[in-house]
């Protein structure tokens, strides 16, 4: 699974970051996330899959590959 | 069932689908489009950065996969928990064995015809056709909406008056300090803000306020605040006082539920009854309904952070926790007059929420942190 992240999109609420802190991080100056780790392993698939749910701009997808 | 198919019936819908729900799912939804985020209406699609299109929270084959039968352009007319029936506007009947209600809000009008509200994507693109340069518009309301559309509109080129009839705009939930600074942001840029006005009556011309006066005005848009989609529960079992009240699993009637911001519920976490009207909260109490209504014998109080944000001009306005009825505000970061601060709200004795401009994700993190633990205001505070 790839975790995509759709910047232009992302309003910096950290919710993917509180969510699954080994997979997303936000920059410090504008506090737009970023994708720490695109291929997460299984045991935090879960998590990732929270993050995409409550991300309030919809701006993450979990991808098959 | 899911009746509301915004973002809290629709994490509902996901989250149903999620936790292994494998029966028949139906997702009904008042507006015709497919389900889509509103946040960026007064924000992106106001200003025309985005393309319509670019709201829609679900592509087709995501909404495929969810195997749900999508009722859209649809309307709920009633319901009856006794006989676990919900009647659609189009005469039919939907039975369920498990019901969540999402039906969200709608905009508080004003007396006369003619004024823009900004609730659906019909809305904003109808107001985005009609404001550019040079054309004369009124916003009626200098809460967060307003304020966002009154701050695109102004980018776009309009004269803009911000009508609003506190004396300090939003001091109610931000304090008066916080309020002078977003007021000020206004000023600065020439946006005709007016405070201590009350608008009687929206005219031909404009808008009439209550001492006779009338400011005209070529486009209006009334943005003083919601009323939770309710009446169509008259009779249904639940109990309505502004909004559905729920206990806090969100449950408001045996196996019915309810999200979102039509959802009243008691959140432990800050030990009172709250609805809140924000984009996060939608999805996270859709999902939490979802899992109580599937797994009721583990179920979990739904004890959030609330959480919002709003960009006026460059400022990105962060706030955590429940600000409203607080009783003291401190600046404990930063400098209001720089426009980069956290702000930190008392409620009691304890921390209730910070308000953050410009800062830094990890210093905000901190301060949520302080409030998701209930911390006390001597200790998180000083």
């Amino acid at each position: 699974m790839r975790v995509e992240l759709d910047e232009p999109k992302c309003v910096a609420s950290g919710q993917c970051v509180l969510a699954a802190p080994e997979v997303f991080d936000q920059r410090d100056e504008d506090g737009i996330a970023f994708v720490v780790d695109g291929q997460p392993p299984e045991d935090v698939l879960d998590a990732v899959r929270e993050a995409v749910a409550i991300c309030p701009a919809a701006a993450i997808r979990l991808a098959e590959r | 069932m899911v009746v509301g198919a915004s973002a809290a019936g629709l994490a509902a819908a996901e989250t149903l689908r999620r936790e292994g729900y494998d029966g028949t799912l139906t997702l009904v939804g008042d507006e015709l489009h497919v389900p889509y985020d509103r946040p960026p209406l007064s924000k992106q699609v106001l200003s025309a950065e985005w393309p319509p299109g670019r709201v829609v929270l679900r592509a087709p084959t995501e909404l495929d996969a969810l195997e749900v039968q999508l009722r859209l352009g649809v309307a709920a007319s009633g319901l009856d928990v006794a006989d676990r029936t919900v009647c659609l506007a189009d005469g039919s009947e939907v039975p369920y064995d498990g019901l969540i209600v999402a039906t969200g809000v709608r905009p508080r009008r004003l007396p006369g015809e003619g004024a823009h509200v900004l609730r659906t994507l019909d809305d904003a693109l109808t107001l985005r056709e009609r404001i550019g340069p040079g054309q004369r518009l009124v916003v009626v309301g200098a809460g967060f909406l307003g304020a966002e559309a009154a701050a695109v509109a102004w980018r776009l080129g309009a004269r803009v008056t911000l009508l609003e009839p506190a004396r300090v705009p939003l001091a109610h939930v931000v304090g008066e300090e916080v309020g002078r600074v977003l007021s000020r942001a206004h000023l600065e840029r020439g946006v005709d803000l007016r405070t201590g006005v009350t608008v009687a009556e929206v005219t031909e011309e404009g808008v009439r306020l209550a001492d006779g006066e009338v400011v005209e005005a070529d486009e209006v848009l009334v943005a003083v605040g919601s009323l939770p989609n309710v009446e169509w529960l008259a009779g249904s079992g639940l109990t309505v006082d502004d909004g559905i009240v729920c206990d806090e699993y969100c449950e408001a009637a045996r196996d019915a539920y309810a999200a979102g911001d039509v959802a009243r519920w008691h959140n432990p976490l800050f030990g009172m009854s709250m609805r809140i009207e924000h984009r996060t909260n939608a999805a996270e109490q859709g999902m939490a309904a979802a899992r109580n209504l599937l797994n009721p014998g583990a179920r979990k109080a739904f004890a959030p952070v609330p959480y919002f944000w709003s960009d006026q001009y460059e400022m990105k306005i962060q706030a955590y926790g429940y600000l409203r009825g607080h009783e003291e505000v401190r600046v404990v970061e930063g400098e209001l007059e720089e426009g980069r601060f956290v702000a930190a709200y008392r409620t009691g004795e304890r921390l209730n929420g910070v308000l953050a401009v410009g800062m830094p994700p990890k210093v905000l993190r901190g301060w949520r942190q302080g409030v998701a633990v209930g911390a006390a205001w001597k200790d998180a505070v000083g």
